[in-house]
């Protein structure tokens, strides 16, 4: 299993570079993961993959980009409530990449 | 981990036969399924000691369990005709993704171990022994291949090359060195009951969520109905169409359709998958388990219809194979019980199963639905047609009807519609460069550079016709063309739904 350097500590990785455990992820680990990814991470990020996260030890899974894209446009505001905005966040795409950063396992099947 | 940059090839006037670049894409090989995706499938962890026997052992089952896989390995005569007919050699150059070159990697080695000339004379006709390096080749190269069949097409004989890759495909796993993107999604089907691993709460709480997007849109209280007893059409559909886009907005459209025709319908989260990966890797056992599952959700919601939402290969497997996987339809088997009480269960007046272009396109004939073309006015539209779909079936009961119902559908409801170059459609569509259990990002560049010949004729309309929105009817089809799109210059976004045109431009009488 490959891992990731993060301050001195070792951190398990998958060959795409997703957490293998859920559970060793922290906000150092994030932003380490979001280097990976070229991605500078403001509040704006913050605020997208704590909902991930949430939403995620509700249910055991990534929530759709719909859904997604509408639960942040309602918490933040109708302007960031779209998938332009996320894609600006997460250039290669809210529901793979945000989910890397966010230490969620990566969503599988057609899409 | 820097994102290596993908240089997609240029676009030209015409596709060009290119020069060969010998090895080009050798270094293209997916990741290696790990134990646990293997072994729920009934495969071996990893890669067992005696894999040259095993693997031989499998060739020798296949030839007498599958007549088509001696047939095809023993017919071909390397005519060429089939040379330049695949997506994946025409952008990528390299020789061993000609079909013929790519099935001989496989037909060299059948031909040493299963036939007169190679097992006497190897040399004199190319028989090759198997090695480890064979086997990394073939767990390579027989993933550069779709299983769209374009090249079967051309072929004088008929071979058809997707066989010979799902055989190799279930050789590799046979022997404990399987795909992970495949591998580990039918592990997720047959333990959660879909592709993505989406709970059944959270695909409640997704759909709960789509219901009132609906009706903030339209007013109405339009359903997206799950597991709900005593419906009367089972709706069976990608579970892409939960969560990604444009997929989405295709399930909504279909709700829409519903709702106006006033039909009863529901969900299963059970059976939360169209998709059938188990026809990608050529297992039959695995590909029955996963269609049981159908089964099973239509005869425990008691269920009149099945409908198949927008999924290629889904398709495909439900037109050409669930009759007997499962007896849908016609041709259970007499003593499978199941089978036969699906068969008494559902109504006979309608085709079982049936494609919800189908559906929809039954629905306009009569006058059901309310619509108005002019909601798609903003748009000018194109439609790809979907491989399986194209090669692998049929719809409505007409012949050509799999080309002919999607295009009366969305010309039912949009004003603006261009047909792209007729040899890259049709019977001669052109692969998206994600099919057959390809869709993952660690076959990117062959995603890429695949999706050249399409993406070369889906550019001149754009170009010359304003085509600004391309539709489909294949959930790989439309996320593989999201991720493509941007590197051929095209916005992302102009993939979409058929039923998200559709469901656009359906009339809704507000009561409020």
């Amino acid at each position: 299993m490959p891992s990731m350097d993060v301050n001195g500590s070792e951190v398990e990785v998958d060959e795409e570079g997703y957490l293998a455990d859920i559970n060793d992820w922290n906000r150092e680990i994030a932003t380490a993961l979001a280097e990976t990814e070229e991605v500078e991470l403001t509040d704006s990020h913050w605020e997208v993959i704590d909902f991930l996260r949430e939403y995620y030890d509700e249910y055991q899974i990534a929530p759709a980009v719909r859904v997604l894209t509408k639960a942040i446009g309602k918490k933040l505001g109708k302007d960031k409530g779209n998938s332009k905005y996320l894609y600006e966040l997460f250039p290669y795409g809210p529901a793979k990449q945000a989910c890397k950063i966010g230490g969620l396992p990566k969503p599988t099947g057609c899409i | 981990m820097a994102r290596v940059e993908i240089q997609a090839p240029e676009l030209t006037e015409y596709v060009e036969i290119p020069v060969l670049q010998e090895g080009s894409m050798a270094h293209s090989s997916p990741f290696v399924a790990k134990p646990d995706h293997q072994e729920v499938l009934n495969f071996p962890g990893e890669l067992v000691e005696d894999w040259h026997d095993q693997a031989i052992a499998k060739m020798e089952d296949l030839k007498k369990t599958s007549r088509s896989f001696s047939l095809f390995l023993d017919i071909c005569v390397h005519c060429g005709s089939c040379t330049d007919k695949c997506h994946y050699f025409l952008g990528t150059a390299d020789p061993k993704n000609m079909p013929v070159a790519r099935q001989e990697l496989l037909r060299s080695v059948y031909r040493r171990y299963f036939t007169f000339a190679g097992k006497f004379f190897p040399n004199l006709v190319g028989a090759r022994d198997l090695t480890r390096e064979i086997l990394d080749e073939w767990h390579s190269y027989f993933h550069q291949c779709s299983e769209c069949r374009r090249c079967s097409v051309f072929c004088p004989y008929g071979i058809d090359t997707a066989e010979i890759t799902m055989a190799a495909r279930d050789i590799l796993d046979a022997v404990g060195y399987g795909q992970k993107y495949d591998n580990e999604i039918l592990g997720k089907v047959l333990k959660i009951g879909n592709n993505l691993g989406l709970p059944g709460p959270a695909l409640k709480a997704t759909l709960e969520d789509l219901e009132e997007d609906l009706e903030d849109e339209t007013g109405l209280p339009i359903r997206m109905p799950l597991d709900e007893k005593g419906a009367d059409v089972l709706l069976i559909t990608p579970s892409a169409d939960f969560f990604a886009e444009p997929h989405i907005d295709g399930l909504m459209g279909y709700a829409k359709v519903f709702h106006q025709a006033g039909i009863s319908w529901t969900m299963s989260s059970y059976a939360s998958e169209g998709a059938n990966f188990g026809m990608f890797i050529g297992n039959y056992a695995t590909m029955k388990k996963v269609a049981e599952r159908i089964r099973t959700a239509a005869l425990d919601l008691g269920v009149k219809r099945i409908i198949v939402g927008e999924c290629g290969h889904a398709w495909r497997v439900a037109y050409s194979f669930w009759n007997t996987l499962t007896g849908t339809g016609h041709g259970a088997a007499a003593d499978d019980k199941y089978a036969q009480m699906l068969q008494k269960q559902l109504d006979p007046r309608y085709p079982a199963p049936q494609h919800i272009v189908e559906f929809t396109y039954d629905l306009m004939q009569r006058g059901v639905l309310n619509i108005d073309k002019s909601a798609n006015d903003h748009r000018t539209v194109s439609f790809h047609d979907s491989c399986n779909v194209a090669r692998g079936s049929g719809m409505g009961n007409i012949e050509r009807g799999q080309f002919i119902l999607p295009r009366e559908v969305i010309k039912g409801v949009v004003n603006n519609y261009v047909e792209m170059d007729g040899s890259t459609m049709y019977e001669e569509t052109l692969c998206c460069g994600g099919g057959g259990g390809l869709l993952t990002d660690d076959l990117m560049e062959l995603r890429v550079k695949g999706a050249m010949p399409r993406m070369n004729a889906l550019k001149k309309v754009f170009d010359e016709e304003g085509v600004d929105t391309l539709a489909a009817i294949c959930a790989i089809c439309k996320s593989q063309f999201s991720k493509v799109l941007p590197y051929y210059d095209m916005p992302m976004h102009m993939i979409t739904s058929v039923h998200q045109l559709v469901g656009d431009a359906l009339v809704f009488e507000n009561n409020d």
